[in-house]
């Protein structure tokens, strides 16, 4: 099979995966979640109040046609106007992206390069003390709650000794740097444990390979051995990893946005939640399983790219 | 160390009869077999990082029991001194300081494990059951079957947890019943996902196929036969979504929809947003030490646990 009739197999396969999603989003918030005008006009709203809202909001339509208008919002990414703030969530999004960016590339840039160099350095001493002390380090790392490093770190280095902004956020190139300086630093943390231990796991399964025994038999040194041979293999499932995980950097980060007032797609959502703006949290569920699913398809025909020892089915 | 021809395994161009040939030939017969489970028990108690874990995992449980049966603690809701009172060492119950209402900060950590041991084990059982019967359906009988499952996981595990979780507990209301479900609910995916590739390689072997040509039925070759060979997968994974329910019940308490009525790590975790602008650190740093120390001894014991069951990985991480 060659590739393109893979993709093309792949990308049908995508259909009935996102009627699915659309048809869980369906269930989750137009079946179960019950009738919404309640929440939005209060206690005491009259009967009329109430039929006018549903039938402004195309609740008062049959279930399938609410179901169509997911799926159709899916493929079109017109996702129509938020219950709160009345704007059109596209343009919400499109608004968001940017500020949701600026923190999310340079820290996860940083913070994968940074993991990768470390578990390279730990694998030189694999099974000796420094290899065990890191990974009990990254293991401690992973255990405090991420909501923990977020409320320290901004009461301490921004508020208590003033080191950084505390939160806010200003558009355009050199300015925001300075808002995203402490964001960004407490998400290379949070990252550095699980990256670090799976990075570890990938280069260590490799070390054991034929290939690099025969390498180093040749004669060659370590640092050869691991940087020619070792990393170029180890690569394949460290990129599928990284690649993966894109989709994930558009949508921001939920909580460091919303605790460092950062404009951006995680503070949308999360004030969306608190709010019960259900357009908006549709909105985004939709967009980030397209996001998911196609970065996953992404993944999967690099892996066969770039690995012919996978064959493909 | 693993040496170099089990490690090989991993990849995929290596036959799998070949492999279980070499192994015959390198591994002499012992004349009397220990079993997986007395093997891996041997290395667990050699492991003492492991041991101690399991010494925190324990004393974690008993206090939970404890509370649940307001044998400790039971005067949680007390006030016993002035607001934010800072940590002293004057008394016990003031080691942590004191909340809003003059409550001991130490206490209600104490109290929050209960929350954190019975989210951790109720969704981990969940989790299992739900992960383990669809993953063993689907790579037993294949076909159709198996394409719904696969096609409902897949579905599922395309929308963020978050989303999926925000969504479940909006629906069902506050509480820590919802917290139960909305994790449960959500958590099985990676463990199906394992489970049916297990079963799926495990279904032609020798031993399933014996118990075939004895009349075995399809039932009993997978829930007698098959998932009892697979089970140390089950437990590895079960430790980690202890660990990882217990650190979503604070995310949840944090966007509002954890446990109501009872103190638990989230709540007080989220009272401290409020909190450290005045300069009361104390009940973050209570909710972060008590929930530090189990994730912890839970992280080690996986890690431990996969070393000892699963000797294929053994020296990798």
């Amino acid at each position: 099979m060659n590739i393109y009739s893979y993709v093309l197999r792949r990308l049908l396969y995508v259909i009935p995966i996102l009627l699915g999603v659309c048809f869980l989003i369906f269930i989750l918030f137009n079946v179960v979640a019950g009738d919404p005008t309640l929440v939005l006009l209060g206690k005491h709203a009259t009967l009329e109040q109430m039929a006018e809202l549903r039938h402004q909001l195309g609740l008062d339509r049959s279930l399938f046609m609410q179901y169509l208008d997911i799926v159709k919002s899916a493929f079109t990414f017109d996702f129509g106007r938020s219950w709160v703030t009345k704007q059109d969530i596209l343009y919400m999004i499109k608004e968001g992206t940017i500020p949701s960016l600026t923190l999310t590339i340079p820290a996860f840039t940083l913070g994968t390069i940074l993991a990768i160099i470390i578990s390279l350095f730990v694998s030189l001493y694999r099974g000796g003390k420094l290899d065990k002390s890191i990974v009990f380090f990254c293991i401690a790392l992973m255990s405090i709650p991420s909501l923990a490093y977020i409320l320290f770190g901004q009461w301490f280095f921004a508020y208590k000794m003033d080191m950084f902004e505390i939160s806010g956020y200003e558009f355009g190139f050199p300015y925001f740097i300075p808002y995203i300086l402490l964001p960004g630093i407490i998400w290379v943390i949070i990252s550095l444990g699980p990256d670090i231990r799976f990075f570890r796991t990938v280069i260590l399964d490799e070390v054991y390979q034929d290939y690099v025994r025969t390498a180093k038999a040749k004669g060659l040194s370590e640092n050869v051995v691991l940087f020619k041979h070792v990393l170029k293999n180890a690569m394949i499932p460290i990129i599928t990893y990284v690649v993966i995980q894109i989709p994930f950097l558009v949508l921001g980060a939920l909580l460091l946005e919303s605790f460092f007032s950062i404009p951006g797609l995680g503070g949308i959502t999360l004030n969306a939640i608190n709010s019960s703006d259900f357009p908006v949290i549709k909105a985004m569920t939709v967009l980030s399983a397209v996001g998911y699913i196609l970065f996953s398809i992404l993944t999967d025909v690099l892996y066969t790219v770039v690995d012919p020892r996978v064959r493909l089915k | 160390m693993s040496s170099p021809s089990s490690s090989s395994s991993n990849t995929t161009t290596v036959d799998a009869s070949t492999m279980n040939n070499r192994e015959n030939h390198q591994k002499p017969i012992p004349l009397k077999g220990r079993s997986l489970w007395s093997d891996a028990f041997r290395r667990l108690s050699k492991n003492k990082m492991a041991l101690t874990s399991l010494i925190i995992l324990g004393l974690y449980s008993l206090t939970a029991f404890l509370t649940y049966s307001n044998i400790i603690v039971s005067d949680w809701s007390e006030s016993i001194g002035p607001s934010y009172a800072p940590p002293s060492f004057e008394d016990i119950r003031l080691l942590f300081g004191t909340d809003i209402f003059g409550r001991s900060v130490l206490y209600k950590a104490i109290k929050g494990t209960q929350v954190a041991m019975s989210v951790g084990l109720i969704v981990g059982i969940i989790s299992v059951v739900i992960g383990v019967l669809l993953g063993a359906i689907a790579g037993f009988f294949g076909g159709i079957v198996d394409e719904i499952i696969v096609w409902f996981y897949t579905t599922l595990s395309s929308i963020p947890n978050i989303m999926l979780l925000i969504a479940i507990t909006f629906i069902l209301g506050k509480g820590i019943f919802s917290v139960y479900l909305a994790l449960g609910l959500t958590y099985w995916v990676t463990l199906c996902r394992i489970i049916r590739g297990e079963v799926m390689r495990h279904k032609d072997r020798d031993y399933v196929q014996s118990a075939f040509s004895l009349g075995a039925s399809r039932g009993r070759r997978l829930f007698v036969h098959i998932i009892p060979n697979v089970s140390h997968l089950i437990i590895i994974q079960f430790s980690l979504l202890f660990q990882t329910a217990i650190k979503s019940e604070v995310i949840l308490s944090f966007i509002g929809l954890g446990v109501q009525g009872t103190p638990s790590w989230g709540t007080m975790i989220d009272d401290a947003k409020l909190e450290l602008a005045r300069g009361v650190w104390w009940q973050l740093a209570a909710a972060t030490l008590f929930m530090f120390v189990i994730v912890l001894a839970l992280n080690i014991l996986g890690d431990a646990l996969r070393d000892a069951l699963d000797p294929k990985l053994k020296g990798k991480d």
